[in-house]
């Protein structure tokens, strides 16, 4: 278990400093949290080292006075709820499961062998966010490194389509601008940092040359740039169609040619506007061609603290990252038939269960209209849109506050969670333990159901 | 009640105990072996049968953040090949890379009952026993990646050989590996920060550290000796690939001055001929060195023809692939610790080079003189997959069909070969030595790969066939830990298996000096690096015998 270390400061009693907590807001994932823990108050007074929107993540948790259990909008036990979500799958012809983003390692397992039982859907946030990422990736591969190599190595730093210092705002300090690496002495002196977006943003006095691309373009400058990379020629109006000059991309190219180490970190810019898996596919095409003249990596920046480990976990146990779908007894995938936004604006499901994340707030109109119609279970730790529309609705401890377990940071590395303080409220992993062994229980014998 | 099984009747291979194919019954008592069991006792007849231990798989790359990598990659592979569910199995997707359930039933089937996945970067250690924990049926542990370790080449440069060894004992129980891995020692220091290069001699000085790979490779095989590791270094020789690299290989095995080493897949590594023309075989040089040296087990490594994956730390091979294949590619650096490459990848009869790696493959099978040292594998997804393994046993045991085969393909490549002239036929206590007995002795597992009093009840009962890749293809019963997991070719019930690692002692003092290197260059935390016992679940810790 987490080292946990005691201290008892003069006028408070009750505090408890947590060193090396992790803050799992984003996808960043710092480890590096010193939290200060009032026992009484159930709070956080202190978060050392942590940014603007971990500060908020770790402040406003409060153990909110709320019932566990609620069935149709009315109190239930714990067992109650577990029971009744259990019926609503079993029951269903089509059960989803969605979210998964803000939850441990541990509890998207059991949410996938859920799904898996009951020959349901499983899909994650990634579908909405980094999943042309994903699928980009299938079709291309990837030149990739971790955190800590880009921190020890990069000369090149190339941000696109990402505001970074409003949406990883440590991303710059603690591992790719300004750290000083092994072989980067100087830390951001040593670095050469462009940043490339449709506008300017908080995040562009960070970088040496700003490149600002029309809106919607991206995929012609990123293909124009793999062209001058190859030495082909490219079409003379290429700022007319971008809003980029041809004397812009080739300082660009040659910057990458004969940087030592080079890194393109791809935001949500790139994957939801036009082109997407295109936008993210060339991208790593570029980033795999810049290493016939030097060493190059990519990398999307995710969003949030866990997306990474459901990529994984759901990848790991059905070969597929996202958008699976066991209704044959085998896993499938298919973006756009299998994700949820698609399966709801269809009406195709008749029970979801939707785990840390608000589809109803930001899916589409016809997608959240289905979604008022069926019955919805919901695992949240405060009160959302969707929760608001759910039959049952578990209130859940926070991971990496009150839970430990494991999550992934953006590039993959796990991460063990060392929890500040006891929730009264149960666990993702503990609620979907209860609800699969009740859905077994359910579906024994002759109930079972196996591939057709 | 203690639960008990009997097998009767059986003809039974059992190396170890110099058992061969005599009828015996293998008596069964909570998990383990036993001397004897109750009358009433469950029975399972094996008449006209042929009772083995659970096969061993001593080189295989199966979990971890290369593996998911891979799998992510391959839609087109999975969809091809569905795993579907049974009552009480979960499902999966299979092609070359199968998810973890799809792996842990699939080696099942084949009736094998451990695997060690050989290559694992340690910061990603926790992911690897995440991924072997939804591994179902076998047993498992992991070799952890040290060969291209910033801190430790530090230490070397330095001189600080104990300081050495004791950071390699703290690592191997940090992250709870089994035993240490060396891959293309030295050059990751050149792909990451020479623009792609590669080290080429093994007695070339690795950039920045003023060491050679030689001295690395010597260095950690004194140090496992000392810490008696379970398994010795296992090693991934520089050079993959490239013709002559023989030389490389043989210096490498000279370095081990007759101490334990593990040379892993060995095929990838007995190219004669010279660099960058086509390769001939130098598997005799290889097999030769081999045979005359106790100290060094190895595992083959055999190409088999079809499609495979070149999963690798050796980042450099991974690029020298990718050019010549153009396809999607995978390159994932990770901090201080390790590469990795991965590619899809297709071995094709026509081909001379992929005809001539088949050969070597088998040439190193059919000269070896000592089963228990030469082992099976196909280094898989590298090599081929691991569902391979049957075709594979029937061409070391049949003759005819091997020759049949060698018509079908490249006859240059079979022209340089000596493969024509060898009619050796593996018998089946052979078999059992090198898929059983032989990995279980180098491995140290000594609960494992034999059937005495006291060994763990990993059994497997085939029907006897003439045609022997039908029989290894599916066994009528396979027992892990006394339970039958598979009943008459169906799964009866599901299983976890548990994780195999060793704890080498050491002086905790090191910590302090590795903790301040973290805090300069690791990206995470050294206090969240240690991976907690938590993630062990069922294990095993097998004792290592420090020579102190």
């Amino acid at each position: 278990m987490p080292e946990v270390i005691q201290s008892k400061p003069k006028e408070k009693k009750n505090i408890k400093i947590v060193k090396d907590a992790t803050c799992t807001f984003c996808g960043c994932v710092c480890d590096d949290m010193e939290l200060t823990v009032d026992l009484d108050e159930h709070r956080i007074t202190k978060a050392k080292n942590a940014c603007v929107l971990g500060r908020a993540w770790f402040y406003e948790h409060v153990l909110e006075d709320r019932p566990v259990v609620l069935i149709d909008g009315k109190e239930a036990t714990l067992e109650e709820g577990m029971d009744t979500a259990a019926q609503i799958l079993v029951d269903a012809k089509f059960p989803i499961t969605y979210g998964l983003s803000d939850c441990t390692c541990e509890a998207q397992r059991v949410a996938v062998d859920i799904m898996d039982t009951i020959n349901g859907n499983v899909d994650t946030t990634t579908s909405v966010c980094h999943g042309p990422s994903g699928m980009a990736f299938q079709g291309v591969g990837e030149s990739t490194a971790t955190l800590g190599e880009i921190r020890n190595r990069a000369d090149l730093v190339i941000y696109w389509g990402g505001n970074p210092a409003e949406s990883h705002p440590r991303h710059f300090t603690r591992y790719a601008v300004t750290p000083k690496g092994m072989y980067i002495p100087n830390g951001k002196k040593d670095r050469t940092v462009v940043l490339v977006d449709v506008r300017k943003t908080s995040s562009t006095p960070v970088a040496d040359i700003f490149v600002q691309v029309k809106p919607g373009k991206d995929f012609e400058v990123l293909w124009a740039l793999r062209a001058l990379v190859k030495g082909k020629r490219i079409s003379k109006d290429i700022e007319e169609q971008t809003g980029v000059s041809r004397e812009m991309l080739d300082d660009l190219v040659y910057r990458m040619k004969n940087c030592q180490y080079g890194v393109l970190f791809l935001g949500m810019g790139l994957t939801m506007t036009r082109g997407r898996h295109f936008n993210s596919g060339a991208v790593y095409s570029l980033a795999a061609d810049l290493n016939e003249f030097t060493h190059f990596v990519a990398k999307p920046v995710r969003g949030h603290g866990n997306v990474t480990g459901a990529d994984n976990v759901v990848s790991w146990q059905t070969g597929y990252p996202f958008g699976v779908n066991f209704n044959r007894g085998y896993p499938r995938f298919n973006p756009g038939e299998f994700t949820t936004s698609d399966v709801l604006a269809r009406g195709e499901t008749d029970a979801a269960m939707i785990i840390a994340s608000d589809p109803a707030s930001n899916f589409s109109r016809r997608a959240i209209e289905h979604l008022a119609k069926i019955p919805v279970i919901t695992m949240d730790t405060k009160e959302t849109h969707t929760t608001k529309i759910s039959k049952v609705r578990f209130a859940v401890a926070t991971y990496g506050i009150n839970t430990g377990g494991t999550v992934y940071r953006m590039d993959d590395v796990p991460i063990s969670l060392r929890p500040a303080f006891d929730s009264p409220f149960p666990t993702d992993q503990e609620v979907l333990e209860g609800i699969r062994q009740r859905v077994k229980r359910l579906l024994t014998g002759s109930k079972a159901r196996t591939a057709f | 009640m203690p639960s008990e099984l009997k097998i009767v009747n059986g003809r039974v291979y059992d190396p170890a105990n110099h058992i061969n194919g005599d009828v015996q019954d293998i008596c069964v008592r909570d998990g383990k072996i036993v001397d004897s069991v109750s009358k009433s006792v469950t029975k399972i007849d094996a008449h006209g049968m042929v009772v083995m231990p659970g096969a061993i798989d001593i080189h295989c790359h199966i979990a971890g953040p290369k593996v998911n990598l891979a799998r992510k990659l391959m839609p087109e592979d999975h969809r091809l090949d569905v795993h579907p569910k049974t009552a009480v199995t979960r499902s999966g997707t299979g092609g070359i890379v199968p998810s973890t359930f799809a792996t842990g039933y699939r080696y099942a089937t084949m009736g094998y009952t451990t695997a060690m996945e050989a290559a694992v970067p340690p910061i990603t250690a926790r992911h690897v026993l995440e991924e072997l924990d939804d591994t179902p049926v076998i047993d498992k542990g992991f070799y952890v990646l040290l060969g291209n370790n910033a801190f430790l080449y530090k230490l070397l440069k330095e001189g600080r050989k104990n300081e050495f060894k004791e950071a390699i004992a703290w690592w191997v129980n940090s992250v709870h590996a089994y035993t240490v891995k060396l891959v293309n020692t030295g050059s990751d220091e050149l792909w990451k920060g020479r623009k792609n290069a590669n080290i080429t001699d093994v007695n070339e000085s690795i950039d920045h550290y003023d060491i050679t790979p030689v001295h690395v490779m010597e260095s950690f095989i004194e140090a496992a000796h000392e810490l008696g590791l379970p398994h010795p270094p296992h090693i991934h020789c520089n050079n993959l690939g490239h013709s002559g690299n023989i030389s490389t290989t043989l210096d490498t095995m000279k370095a081990a001055q007759g101490r334990r080493v593990h040379m892993a897949h060995i095929q990838f590594h007995s190219f004669g001929g010279e660099l960058n023309k086509n390769p001939v075989s130098g598997a005799r040089e290889i097999i030769d060195y081999i045979n005359d040296h106790e100290n060094i087990t190895a595992d083959v490594g055999q190409v088999m023809f079809g499609k495979a994956t070149a999963m690798t730390a050796d980042a450099p091979l991974a690029w020298m692939l990718r050019n010549v294949k153009f396809d999607k590619w995978v390159n994932a650096d990770t901090e201080c610790e390790s590469g990795c490459g991965i590619i899809p990848f297709s071995y094709q009869e026509s081909i001379y080079t992929h005809t001539l790696q088949w050969a070597m493959g088998l040439e190193l099978f059919l000269m070896s003189k000592d089963p228990w040292r030469v082992l099976l594998s196909t280094d898989h997804p590298n090599g081929g997959s691991f569902m391979n393994y049957p075709k594979l046993i029937k061409l070391l045991m049949d003759s005819a069909y091997r020759k049949e085969a060698l018509k079908h393909l490249n006859q240059k490549a079979v022209d340089k070969t000596v493969l024509l002239e060898l009619d050796r036929e593996y018998t089946l206590n052979e078999i059992a030595i090198i898929t059983r007995a032989g990995p279980a002795r180098a491995l140290g597992l000594m609960n494992k790969g034999h059937l005495g009093v006291g060994a763990d009840a990993d059994i497997t009962v085939y029907t006897e066939e003439d045609d022997k890749e039908k029989m290894f293809n599916a066994p009528r019963y396979v027992i892990k830990d006394g339970i039958t997991v598979i009943n008459d070719h169906e799964f009866a019930t599901d299983h976890k298996g548990k994780i195999l690692h060793s704890k080498p002692g050491y002086n905790e003092e090191i910590a302090a000096e590795i903790e301040p290197f973290f805090e300069d260059y690791y990206s995470v935390r050294f206090s969240n690096y240690a991976i907690s016992d938590d993630y062990l679940h069922d294990h095993e810790e097998i004792p290592t015998h420090p020579k102190s």
